[in-house]
């Protein structure tokens, strides 16, 4: 995963509040079993009429200079917890949402993927949407805009890390868990055999 | 987390931790992990890209449900790209030793309907699967989610994962149902009443005289609908009712075992004291059945009720969002719900497929006729489903009703397999969700029970089920 550390982008702004992963990702593309080259049909119903290109959205695949800052409605990502949502928007260039909340899962995928979701006051994300361009850095927890004093925002430690050292989230565990996985399942095993079917 | 009264969530929270990290975060034991073919396809790869294998694969059971096609069920898939992906879960099953269910067997179906059919969902354990109505395993006292597919990998790789502990909410359900009235309208209540972003960052809790007294079907019902106010899990304490229906399937345990498990089962319940962080009291006697009118779950009303109008809501926001969900939806503020025509019926998926279900919609289609233009089909959750409904006659009734019997699958609730409707195709649906485009693009859903569904199959329009005569 390719850390993230600080970035500075045009923002691109879609107000609707409730945008859920469907619409981010319309099920039908759903399968296709790969991971890379998604962005084409990321809000793919959105930006197309009846298939033909319509012009106006701010996320348009292929944009020449894509905006990598999204300040989205409050509840952006409800809904399915089809990651496809994220590898999309990080496909077109997002790597960071700044929305008032978030679908649950779709938080989580995010931060699989390097992708940073920003949870702040709706009150703040209006004054964020004129600025036109945004600077995040993980490093002190800001969002900076031109004209403006810099708002505070928190995530988990552990995620934070993750993100800034571009770390995998599977190969973190096994190697800091491993001992505590083997103890657990020692006491579950004594506790309920039957979840434990097969030898040791 | 504090000695005393505690409930149920933080009783199987606390039973899975494997390391606290402190601030409510805890990597945390699954004990089960279901896989269909969509969200698991990039998680093997991830793993075979990091040369590791699937820690225990005892514990993770592979189905296929959303892409299969429900009908020619014998034939290849004629859609190359869902013969494809179905045809991957099979080889990446083999290769890391995972056990699936054959397309052609008896217990293939919907994820979220043989997981508890076979036993593999069960009281006090964890289970996750890569899909958002993983909320539906609640319904037995099991701590269960939907997960992303990197979460799968994680559990394939080394069966934790790291999470932060939610709030508390009791949803406590009193008063019995009307004639007419079923778990879907409850479900479909709470969450018009809590919002479709409402219970986020909560797990739920139903509980009260009304979810006691519900059948294992109903309870599913409510449990996976929970996503649907913005919450990952929704519970239910597993009872006497959640141990009948249990015993004896192929994976709950069994002899001894059995004895010992349910000593431990019964001890998951809240206990009296425990505190919630948020508590909402439903009054289940004074429910009609309910429809949604929107592009949310939570854009719901009685069916007696009329489209809202959009310069009635409070803020500029509720009024932007009922006026694009009107507008997509091709309604007319102030109009009658009952007025709305219908093109299609779809009585299926994760939330109402079951045989309880498919009973309460036969019941209604039973020596009546879908109306003139019209489509109506019924897709049993799981083969075990369908070989029950045939035993009973169901398919029968539905077949002299004009409906069409399709074969075990996600289908219409998600609409990336054969069935999908046309753009501006309006359907009186049992699933779970009315999102823009969720049947197909451009198609208007509206969400309700088996029953009112099969009402308005035979009248073409949303009907007050309770106004035709069983």
């Amino acid at each position: 995963m390719e850390p993230l550390v600080n970035l500075t982008s045009r923002v691109a702004v879609i107000p609707e509040a409730d945008i859920d992963t469907d619409t981010i990702f319309p099920a039908r593309f759903l399968l296709l079993t790969v991971k890379k080259g998604l962005g084409r049909y990321a809000f793919h119903d959105r930006w197309t009429v009846s298939g033909v290109e319509a012009p106006g959205f701010p996320l348009i695949p292929g944009a020449a200079d894509p905006a990598r800052i999204l300040i989205a409605g409050r509840n952006f990502g409800c809904g399915s917890s089809r990651e496809q949502a994220v590898w999309a928007l990080h496909d077109l260039g997002v790597r960071v949402i700044l929305a008032a909340s978030f679908g649950e899962i779709f938080r989580s995928n995010c931060f699989k993927s390097g992708v940073l979701p920003i949870v702040l006051p709706q009150a703040d994300l209006d004054r964020l949407q004129t600025a036109g361009i945004l600077t995040i850095d993980l490093a002190t927890l800001t969002v900076a805009a031109p004209g403006l004093a810099p708002l505070a925002f928190e995530i988990e430690d552990w995620r934070r890390e993750a993100l800034m050292n571009g770390w995998d989230d599977v190969l973190v565990l096994l190697k800091t868990q491993a001992d505590a996985i083997a103890i657990f399942e020692a006491a579950r095993r004594a506790a309920a055999p039957w979840l434990f079917p097969t030898a040791p | 987390m504090p000695d005393g009264p505690r409930t149920l969530y933080e009783k199987l929270w606390s039973s899975h931790v494997v390391r606290d990290e402190g601030d409510g975060v805890c990597v945390i034991y699954v004990d089960r992990h279901l896989l269909h073919e969509v969200s698991t396809p990039q998680a093997f790869e991830g793993l075979r890209a990091k040369g590791l294998p699937v820690r225990r694969p005892e514990t993770h059971l592979a189905v296929v449900d959303h892409a299969i096609p429900t009908r020619n069920r014998g034939g290849p898939i004629s859609d190359p790209q869902a013969a494809a992906q179905i045809a991957l879960l099979e080889a990446n099953c083999r290769e890391f030793g995972i056990e699936l269910i054959p397309v052609q067997d008896v217990r293939q179906g919907i994820v979220h309907v043989i997981g508890p059919e076979l036993g593999f969902t069960e009281p006090g354990i964890t289970l996750v699967c890569g899909d958002s109505h993983t909320t539906t395993h609640g319904a037995f006292g099991a701590l269960a989610f939907g997960i992303g597919a990197s979460e799968c990998e994680s559990v394939m790789a080394a069966n934790v994962l790291r999470q932060t502990r939610a709030k508390t909410l009791l949803v406590r359900v009193s008063g019995a149902f009307a004639p007419g009235v079923a778990a879907k309208d409850l479900i479909l209540a709470i969450v018009g009443r809590l919002g479709g972003a409402g219970a986020t960052g909560y797990a739920i809790e139903y509980a009260g005289p009304t979810i006691a007294a519900m059948s294992m079907a109903e309870r599913m019902t409510v449990c996976n609908m929970t996503i649907e106010a913005g919450s990952r899990t929704g519970l239910i304490a597993p009872d006497e009712t959640t141990f009948a229906w249990l015993e004896g399937r192929p994976f709950a345990p069994q002899g001894a075992d059995w004895d010992r498990a349910i000593a431990g089962w019964r001890a998951l319940p809240s206990d009296s004291g425990a505190v919630f962080d948020q508590t909402l009291e439903i009054d289940a006697a004074t429910l009609a059945p309910q429809v949604t009118w929107g592009s949310s779950p939570d854009q719901v009303a009685a069916i007696g009720g009329r489209v809202p109008d959009p310069a009635a809501q409070g803020s500029e926001a509720a009024q932007r969002k009922t006026a694009r969900a009107i507008d997509y939806m091709g309604l007319t503020p102030g109009g009658a719900l009952e007025d709305i025509a219908i093109d299609k019926v779809f009585i299926g998926s994760c939330t109402n497929s079951r045989i309880e279900d498919l009973r309460a919609a036969a019941d209604i289609a039973r020596g009546r006729h879908v109306a003139a233009g019209v489509g109506a089909i019924v897709v049993p959750g799981s083969g075990q489903v369908k070989r029950q409904a045939e035993a009973e006659g169901l398919d029968k009734v539905f077949l002299a009703a004009g409906f069409e019997w399709r074969e075990p699958g996600c289908s219409l609730c998600v609409a990336m397999n054969d069935d999908r409707l046309q753009p501006g195709e309006r359907c009186a649906s049992t699933s779970n969700r009315n999102f823009e485009g969720r049947q197909g693009p451009g198609a208007r859903t509206h969400l309700m029970s088996p029953a009112m569904a099969a009402a308005a199959a035979v009248t073409g329009r949303l009907t007050d089920v309770r106004k035709l005569a069983v």
